[in-house]
């Protein structure tokens, strides 16, 4: 769901990165931010619900609402809708409040 | 410790605005923005903007965006974007926080002798059954996706709402290559202006007045919404009901004043309705109850680009010359802005503003709220 | 010849018209809330006001285009945009298709800035009903 054309804003040739989303790996653009690559690759379920398990995806898209977190190289609770991929970058769905650190 | 005359929060038109101003009678001036980039909301408006020629009237807001940076940098105004102002220490220290990088220098802090809050605003949502799926979400979540990072939130878009931002994210998802189902709107006539109405309505999307959406459904993002009439108390009215087969349901129901900042920093609050609620009180100079912090544009009650510019313009020059810059000439530029702003303040939107304001200005003067005579 | 149609009906604080106006032909006056009055004499249907319109209320109009046949230009944001010698159905302001219509010229100048303006040629009676035309597929 990329524009490609558009009447009034030119859409620059954009660099080619590859990110993973639960280790699938996902073509995304430079610049993109988490949420516009996994939206462009039809991906709407960001996350898990702690109590009932129930589906989130982006809601406000700026950064205020915490609905759309997810799990970025290992640390939970980032904001996918204001926080940039990056090559290589290991994406995965968050369950529920996600855990920092490695339990002993 | 740095210390500039003004501090500037928010790099939206109203913080813009207030920076040039300030920056211009000659006061230093940092503006900090949490964003990438400076510009707010602009760089999303790829309509051509209402307004005069003093507010860029016909031109589209990320060109409004990119002439209002160049001028600030001309201006001599330091520009912080990725930077986050987490608050006021004691002895009057500001803490900013880098979001561009991790080391020990990220957090810094910095004192100022004034501070122009310009946080703007944030969308309402509404509660339905299914309101949470994903493909729920705000107007201004899909015009990111869609102008900013050219993605676009769903293929067959249906939109709660007929102000003028539901209206305009409409047509400018169309202009993207989304089908718009229609506009939902509890209202019994459309909300924004009729000629953003009729770009939809030409375009053949049906505009569905005093009704609501219901329910979505779906199992992992929406797939179908329920919308019905309403009755006078806008609650659904049974038998009216009809499904609409769709992937995304857009909420445009209004802003609020995006406050916790001018809260943190004591400035006294009044809740105003038509101005989108809970909103720090302040005077013609744009004074809060603290002397020292000043507020412009959605901040100070939700209005448009055009009306933040002004009152940017008007806090910029009051706190530059609480701080003892200016010239004569700025008598003249205040009388002239609040004269721009009483005409954006009229016809069918602005008028119900222009009230609400005058009642704020009044509340502040019986509150004894005095911004330093200039 | 051309002139100018303009359907802006609710007191909008925006002059862009005025000010784009070669012929001083669109007066909004101080009070920028008042609506564009038009002066026909002094419109010479260059269109400038048509793409600088924010709110696409600004039309040219020519019932003399041809015998019986009117040409009607107005604003279109849409990709794939028409060409001349096309025929496209003509729309109301609600959208309801009115006649066909053939595409004379498709303008998209630099002063337009990315707002083209389609010139079509409808039957005289839907001269001032014509606002745009039904959207083309994508190619």
């Amino acid at each position: 769901m990329r524009i490609y054309k558009h009447p009034i804003l030119e859409i620059a040739e954009a660099k080619i990165v590859t990110v993973y989303m639960d280790s699938q790996p996902i073509i995304a653009h430079e610049n993109d931010s988490i949420a516009a690559a996994l939206i462009a690759s039809g991906i709407s379920v960001f996350r898990h619900t702690h109590k009932t398990g129930e589906p989130r995806g982006v809601f406000c898209g700026i950064g205020q609402c915490a609905d759309c977190l997810v799990i970025v190289n290992g640390q939970p609770n980032v904001r996918a809708c204001v926080t940039l991929v990056k090559e290589g970058m290991q994406i995965q769905s968050q369950s529920g409040y996600g855990q920092v650190g490695t339990p002993l | 410790m740095k210390c500039a005359d003004i501090l500037v929060i928010g790099g939206g038109p109203g913080g813009l605005g207030a920076a040039i101003e300030a920056a211009k009678a000659g006061a230093s001036v940092l503006l900090v923005d949490e964003n990438p980039r400076m510009g707010g909301q602009l760089y999303k408006q790829i309509h051509k903007f209402f307004g005069s020629q003093t507010h860029y009237a016909g031109q589209r807001g990320f060109d409004i965006a990119d002439t209002l940076i160049a001028e600030a940098a001309r201006a001599g105004v330091e520009l912080l974007p990725q930077t986050r102002a987490l608050g006021c220490f004691d002895e009057g220290q500001f803490a900013l926080l880098s979001l561009a990088n991790q080391d020990a220098t990220r957090l810094r802090t910095m004192k100022a002798r004034r501070v122009i809050l310009a946080t703007g605003a944030k969308e309402n949502a509404v509660a339905f059954p299914g309101w949470t799926l994903p493909g729920v979400m705000t107007a201004g979540a899909a015009q990111t996706l869609a102008n900013i990072y050219g993605v676009l939130p769903g293929k067959r878009i249906l939109i709660l709402g007929s102000g003028n931002v539901g209206l305009i994210v409409g047509y400018q998802l169309m202009q993207a290559g989304a089908q718009v189902l229609g506009i939902v709107d509890v209202l019994p006539s459309v909300h924004g202006y009729e000629v953003h109405a009729a770009k939809l309505r030409r375009a053949n999307v049906p505009i569905y007045l005093g009704s609501t959406v219901v329910e979505a459904r779906g199992e992992t993002r929406v797939q179908q919404v329920i919308i019905g009439q309403v009755d006078a108390c806008f609650q659904p009215i049974e038998g009216t009901h009809q499904t609409i087969e769709c992937d995304t349901v857009l909420l445009a129901v209004g802003l609020s004043p995006r406050t916790e900042i001018a809260a943190m920093f004591g400035c006294d609050m009044t809740f105003e309705r038509r101005l989108g609620g809970l909103m720090p009180i302040h005077d013609e100079t744009m004074c809060t109850s603290n002397q020292t912090i000043y507020v412009c544009g959605d901040l100070a009650g939700v209005e448009e680009a055009s009306t933040a510019l002004d009152e940017g313009r008007l806090a910029g020059i009051h706190a530059a010359a609480a701080c003892g810059y200016g010239d004569e000439a700025r008598h003249a530029r205040v009388a002239a802005l609040q004269s721009s702003l009483n005409t954006l303040r009229s016809g069918m939107h602005g008028q119900p503003r222009k009230e609400a304001k005058n009642d704020i200005l009044q509340l502040a003067h019986r509150k004894g709220i005095v911004g330093e005579t200039i | 010849m051309r002139k100018v149609f303009i359907d802006c009906p609710q007191n909008i604080p925006c002059n862009p018209c005025q000010f784009c106006c070669p012929t001083s032909a669109i007066t909004i006056g101080e009070d920028i809330t008042n609506p564009p009055q038009v002066n026909l004499e002094k419109c010479i249907g260059c269109g400038r006001c048509v793409a600088a319109c924010p709110g696409q209320a600004c039309f040219l109009v020519d019932t003399e285009f041809h015998p019986g046949i009117a040409s009607v230009d107005f604003p279109y944001e849409y990709l794939p945009l028409p060409t001349a010698g096309m025929r496209v159905q003509a729309q109301d302001n609600c959208g309801a298709v009115l006649c066909t219509g053939l595409v004379v010229a498709v303008v998209a100048a630099k002063a337009g800035d990315h707002t083209p303006v389609v010139r079509l040629s409808v039957p005289r009676e839907f001269a001032y009903q014509v606002r745009s035309i039904a959207h083309l597929p994508a190619e």
